[in-house]
């Protein structure tokens, strides 16, 4: 018999139990569908991870000093001589691997416009750091170096800020007073959202970093001319990281006059590390949600088995008729593997179906639900996963009652009532 | 038209239910003929049934040797035996086996099915041997749609479809009322008038006496020829 003549014959055997047929792939169409939600899930999750990592800059260092253990008394984080505007120059001068470097003081501040407080950050930089952060301003301008130089009063505001102090239009050139200061706003930033962690990443206003030390934070450090509290700089593109990385340590180093063998007290970091734990954290929860939905599955391949094993009793007369006008066993075992796989890729179908739906669905449906960073990615190849997962599916649970079906003794079968 | 067809030699089935032997068939010799029309009759366990799936290659000898049409079926592998069954035996049975839900003519068209033919040659056949049972107004009715007598007659043209050297009948009558029987045993005489060999089992005298020749078993010998 050959496969097309097997295939017509599974058909036939399906339709005449319809019903039967399609609760028996009931539990494939939802396996399925879930493991089609599961996946999209994965990947979207996947995709705003990918973003997220691309926000942060995978060609970005930041620099902190670190703890003094000079003298005995270790004085942590940020206790060491802190660096200075003229640190930030001379990396952006002197090394070629950076193309761009901003010193950053952030400091809490309390905006005020037209008689409406918010508190919020303020964040002082070189005009480098919208290029170091990728960032971007969606109306306005940013400041000029000259104006960093100048310690002038512009501030650039986030979008919530302006939606907090400016409900009305007219933000452009308005005063807004910072900590009791009084700052032109040149500029509206690019609307960033929530940060993975659920932070508003868009309440937040920058200005100059000189203006931000004396009139805003009030940032100084006995013996050190400009201080900032850290340094941001971006690699060259093609550079690789960790070459970029040491060669800055040694540059900072002579800077400060570490010795050789000498600790650092100073630390240069990259989001490498957290980028892993990103995508770990990301594997998991991928590898937790394919399980899940291939549990699903496996419980609508026992029961494809069930219905399978029953079809086999209730014919048993008929693969004895079967045997006795000269069917082979294989012959016999092929025609209810073909049925198990033809009932189980149709439940496939069906089941890419309903998933690819509900995967939109939940897109559309999830902020209206709250849930607000809910990424679906529904991608072709997922088509070749449910229809390759039944199929398996299929062949897996259809094996055994096929071939106990294959084994059954004409005579037998011949008189089973 | 009298070279053997099959041949018996000391043909043995034993079965162990339970530890003892039972002797289904005990040394059974027999010679038939090619176009016979022979009756293999006897009460219930005599061994004719076992007789017959010898014959039909549904099962093997314990002892013995079976040649049919020329070829032992002792030195068959079960592949061959399904292809022995498909070309060179007819079976009708007492309770027609018709798949239910399913055409006559594709009843009919089933043998065929695996000897690779496709369907269009397969219906062809079918349908010729439908009208040599004189079924061909019922070709698209189903079994449910049939009664008895034409659904054995469903059966029969099933059993001829692959053009068979025997056909074997395993109480072809057991399930018809007296009326539809004669009907079935006319075809039978036709189709021996056809040359076909033809083996029927029965234990009903009257069907028996249908037959140009009788065997009778009892208790896995052969007692009587022609009783």
């Amino acid at each position: 018999m050959n496969t097309l003549a097997a295939i017509a014959v599974a058909l036939t055997a399906l339709r005449v139990n319809a019903l039967r047929s399609f609760l028996a792939i009931l539990g494939v169409i939802f396996g399925v569908m879930a493991v089609i939600i599961t996946v999209s899930l994965a990947q979207g999750a996947s995709r705003a991870v990918q973003e997220q990592i691309a926000s942060l800059g995978s060609n970005t260092l930041n620099i902190q000093s670190g703890s003094n253990d000079r003298g005995g008394r270790r004085g942590g984080a940020g206790s060491a001589i802190p660096f200075s505007s003229d640190d930030v120059d001379a990396i952006r001068e002197n090394l070629d691997v950076i193309v761009a470097a901003s010193g950053t003081i952030q400091s809490s501040v309390t905006a005020v416009a037209d008689g409406v407080n918010w508190p919020s950050t303020i964040l002082g930089i070189h005009p480098d750091y919208i290029e170091v952060r990728d960032w971007s301003v969606a109306e306005g301008r940013v400041f000029s170096v000259a104006e960093v130089s100048r310690s002038s009063r512009v501030a650039i505001l986030g979008r919530t800020v302006v939606d907090e102090l400016f409900p009305s239009d007219g933000v452009l050139g308005a005063l807004v007073r910072l900590n009791g200061q009084p700052f032109e706003v040149i500029g509206i930033l690019t609307e960033r959202g929530q940060s993975s962690f659920g932070q508003d990443q868009d309440d937040i206003i920058i200005a100059p970093i000189s203006t931000v030390r004396t009139r805003v934070a009030g940032y100084s450090r006995a013996g050190v001319r400009d201080p900032v509290q850290r340094i941001w700089v971006e690699i060259a593109p093609g550079e690789d990281m960790n070459y970029a990385t040491e060669e800055l340590e040694q540059f900072l180093r002579v800077r400060r006059g570490i010795d050789p063998g000498e600790q650092d007290d100073f630390q240069v970091r990259n989001f490498a590390e957290f980028i892993t734990a990103f995508r770990a954290t990301e594997t998991v929860m991928g590898l937790l949600l394919a399980v899940a939905g291939l549990i699903t599955l496996m419980v609508g391949g026992i029961g494809i088995m069930n219905v399978m094993l029953v079809s086999v009793t209730e014919r048993t007369r008929e693969i004895g008729l079967r045997l006795a006008v000269g069917a082979r066993r294989r012959d016999i075992r092929n025609q209810f593997l073909v049925e198990s796989v033809a009932l189980c890729s149709v439940g496939g179908l069906i089941g890419l179906a309903l998933g690819v739906s509900m995967a939109l669905l939940l897109e559309n449906l999830a902020p209206t639900l709250g849930v607000t960073r809910l990424t679906v990615s529904v991608d072709p190849s997922i088509a070749l996963v449910a229809i390759g997962a039944s199929t398996m599916v299929g062949v897996l649970f259809g094996f055994y009652p096929a071939h106990r079906a294959s084994r059954l003794d004409p005579i037998i079968a011949l008189r089973y009532e | 038209m009298s070279a053997p067809l099959i041949q018996a030699r000391a043909l043995t089935r034993t079965y162990h239910p339970g530890g003892g032997d039972v002797h289904a068939l005990d040394g059974v010799d027999a010679v038939i003929n090619t176009g016979e029309y022979v009756a293999v009759m006897g009460p219930s366990g005599s061994g004719k049934s076992t007789f017959m799936n010898m014959v039909g290659a549904l099962d093997r000898p314990s002892a013995g040797e079976l040649v049919i049409a020329g070829e032992a079926l002792s030195a068959k592998s079960p592949d061959q035996l399904a292809d022995f069954r498909n070309r060179q035996i007819g079976f009708v049975f007492q309770q027609f086996n018709l798949l239910p839900r399913t055409t006559a003519l594709d009843n009919v068209a089933l043998p065929l099915l695996y000897r690779g033919l496709s369907l269009n040659r397969r219906r062809e056949k079918a349908a010729e041997c439908l009208r040599m049972v004189g079924l061909d107004e019922r070709m698209n009715h189903h079994p449910s749609q049939l009664s008895g007598g034409q659904q054995q007659r469903v059966a029969i043209a099933r059993a001829l479809a692959g053009e068979p050297a025997i056909l074997l009948a395993d109480e072809p009558t057991g399930a018809l009322d007296s009326q539809t029987t004669i009907e079935v045993l006319d075809i039978l005489d036709q189709l021996t008038a056809r040359g076909i060999t033809i083996v029927l089992v029965t234990h009903e005298k009257e069907v028996g006496a249908r037959a140009e020749r009788r065997i009778l078993f009892r208790d896995g010998r052969i007692v009587e020829e022609n009783p």
